[in-house]
């Protein structure tokens, strides 16, 4: 039985950035028990001779004409920004504080 | 005049009985009566709906040429973009967002002249088989309010029970199409994956993702799929093929010399009595259209649930990423001096509901690295063992069949505190969307226990799309005769305002 502990989900959901209370974080780990088990079963089946599919559809290097065709307007694209400035995205700080 | 089929509607339209802007009010007429207790809509579209409406009537007037659908109504579902229309996927992430933008879909029906009424309620991001897990309340089922509808389509398949529309469009990742048409007694299509365009589908699981066909009657579901189906250079998935040929199918209905596969693993212990009789019944009546019966058995599909959720959550993990508080949607925590990695923490925390994180987590775990193969890689292997099922079954029939889902509609809450439970009831619907090929479930009668819908599923080979509706439309015209009506004439009247 695979289980993850508070911890281990702490770390997922910081991972996701996901900020999570205590209580979710011990609700998720005991799910988790009962979720992994159950998921589990894909181990039981499939050998090492088995190719894994990760899409429906054999499809390779799919490209459209190379030509320049209308697109959103900056108007458009900010549309739905929680905050913009100049005609740009306004975003909070990602780099440390600058002397 | 709401309870007709599409296709009767459209033929009233063109003989000029009716109007869509007549016809389009009956339906927002509908909607305001009895929307306060089905829930199927997150947005009316009042004006919108009108307007588009009066747009298909002066074409009409003027003598223009339609497409065989124009006029007519439709719900969709809120995973779907429409520009300028509020687009939320059932999350508080994207209240109030606006797309700049249509997708391929919506691109379609404007261009067929099928008027957009508005959009459908759906679990968050269309992770759920109930509808339970919108952030804006459940849908109830217009069969009995206290049931669930379905999910994640549970919007759209109640709006069609309901008479609120009588055409919608749903998505499918794991059974949303077909889970909820089953449970209300309607028809759902699930493309074969590439059939329709996923440009300006919310994506959730981008490798089974596939928007289809709701409707009440088969031949409206055919007519439906191919308005909006096609190449389209938008989305490098999509196929690059005709489009199957599926009205004419439809219309056809001859099912003389097909070979009908039951599959063995799809039936039997933990699919309630009624389900077992209903398919039961209309395999008898599928024998009698002239259809050979055979059984077949795909030994692999029983790890198929739990392949699902593996690497239906790992896609979801990292296409869910794109909700960063940055561009669009919701923002919190942007006070002076916080961090945009706070921000996203604190938006993603209050944006996203208990399904959606639990799935983000448990997909983050399967892809990290140390339990990457044993999670998602193992269950990428199960993914081709189940293609194999399906090829060898294939070369013993034409079509598989199963019941849609284990059980009629459950009560509202039963099983929302049991992921497993619930995750149960897409055991038979979830192989199709493994393998990528069309799957459809249709009405197959209400289960003798308990008096609520059953549905049958038809699984075809990729690009065969057509042969699921030639014996969707035999099972139908069938089951019609047995009861004289059909099987909607059964649902309870809604008490409406």
């Amino acid at each position: 039985m695979t289980s993850l502990s508070r911890d281990d989900v702490a770390n997922l959901a910081r991972l996701a950035r996901i900020e999570m209370s205590d209580e979710e974080l011990v609700n998720l780990s005991n799910e988790f028990t009962v979720i992994l088990d159950a998921v589990a079963r894909v181990q039981e089946v499939a050998g090492a001779d088995v190719l894994p599919t990760s899409h429906p559809l054999p499809l390779r290097n799919v490209f459209r004409p190379d030509v320049v065709v209308p697109s959103l307007t900056p108007e458009e694209a900010l549309s739905g920004a929680p905050a913009q400035e100049e005609s740009r995205f306004r975003v909070p700080q990602i780099l440390g504080e600058e002397a | 005049m709401i309870h007709l089929s599409a296709a009767h509607m459209a033929a009233q339209l063109s003989a000029g009985e009716t109007t869509s802007v007549e016809l389009t009010q009956k339906h927002l007429d509908r909607i305001a009566s009895v929307d306060v207790d089905v829930h199927a809509f997150l947005f009316v579209n009042n004006e919108g709906a009108l307007a588009q409406a009066a747009e298909v009537d002066a074409k009409r007037a003027a003598g223009e040429k339609l497409s065989p659908l124009a006029g007519v109504p439709l719900a969709l579902k809120d995973v779907m973009t429409q520009k300028g229309v509020p687009t939320t996927c059932g999350s508080k992430i994207l209240e109030g967002w606006r797309p700049p933008y249509d997708s391929t879909v919506v691109t379609n029906l404007k261009k067929n002249g099928i008027v957009i009424l508005g959009k459908t309620n759906m679990d968050e991001f269309a992770m759920g088989s109930s509808t339970e897990n919108s952030a804006y309340g459940p849908t109830h089922n217009p069969w009995d309010l206290s049931r669930i509808p379905g999910g994640s389509g549970g919007g759209s398949a109640a709006a069609l029970a309901a008479f609120e529309a009588p055409l919608a469009i749903g998505t499918d990742t794991g059974g949303s199409i077909r889970q909820p048409a089953a449970v209300t007694g309607t028809v759902g299509v699930k493309p074969t994956y590439g059939g329709v365009s996923r440009f300006g589908l919310v994506a959730f699981s981008s490798s089974l993702d596939q928007a289809g066909p709701c409707a009440r009657t088969v031949l409206d579901a055919a007519l439906l799929h191919e308005a909006i189906a096609g190449l389209d250079p938008k989305d490098s998935t999509s196929i690059n093929a005709p489009v199957p040929q599926v009205v004419a199918a439809a219309r056809s209905g001859d099912v003389k010399g097909m070979k009908i596969g039951v599959v063995k693993e799809l039936n039997g212990d933990g699919y309630q009595s009624g389900v077992r009789t209903r398919f039961e019944e209309s395999l008898e009546l599928l024998a009698a259209a002239g259809a050979e019966i055979v059984e077949v058995s795909a030994p692999n599909f029983e790890y198929a649930l739990a392949a699902y959720y593996l690497i239906a959550p790992s896609e979801c993990s990292s296409n869910l990423a794109r909700f960063d508080a940055m561009r669009y949607g919701l923002r919190v925590g942007d006070v002076d001096g916080a961090s945009a990695e706070s921000v996203m923490n604190l938006t993603r925390e209050v944006g996203f509901g208990r399904e959606v994180k639990r799935r983000i987590i448990l997909g983050t775990y399967a892809l990290s690295s140390g339990y990457y193969d044993a999670y998602y890689g193992s269950a990428q292997k199960v993914r081709t063992l189940i293609t194999q099922d399906f090829n060898n079954a294939f070369e013993k029939c034409d079509v598989m069949v199963s019941p849609t889902c284990p059980t009629t509609a459950f009560k509202i809450g039963e099983k929302s505190n049991d992921p497993i439970a619930m995750y149960l009831n897409d055991i038979a619907t979830i192989p199709v969307n493994m393998a990528g090929i069309g799957g459809m479930s249709l009405p197959s009668g209400l289960a003798p226990e308990d008096g609520l819908p059953v549905g049958f599923q038809i699984m075809a080979p990729a690009m065969k799309d057509e042969r699921m509706y030639l014996v969707g439309a035999a099972l139908e015209a069938a089951l019609l005769t047995k009861w004289g009506a059909p099987l909607l004439s059964k649902i309870p009247a809604l008490a409406g305002k």
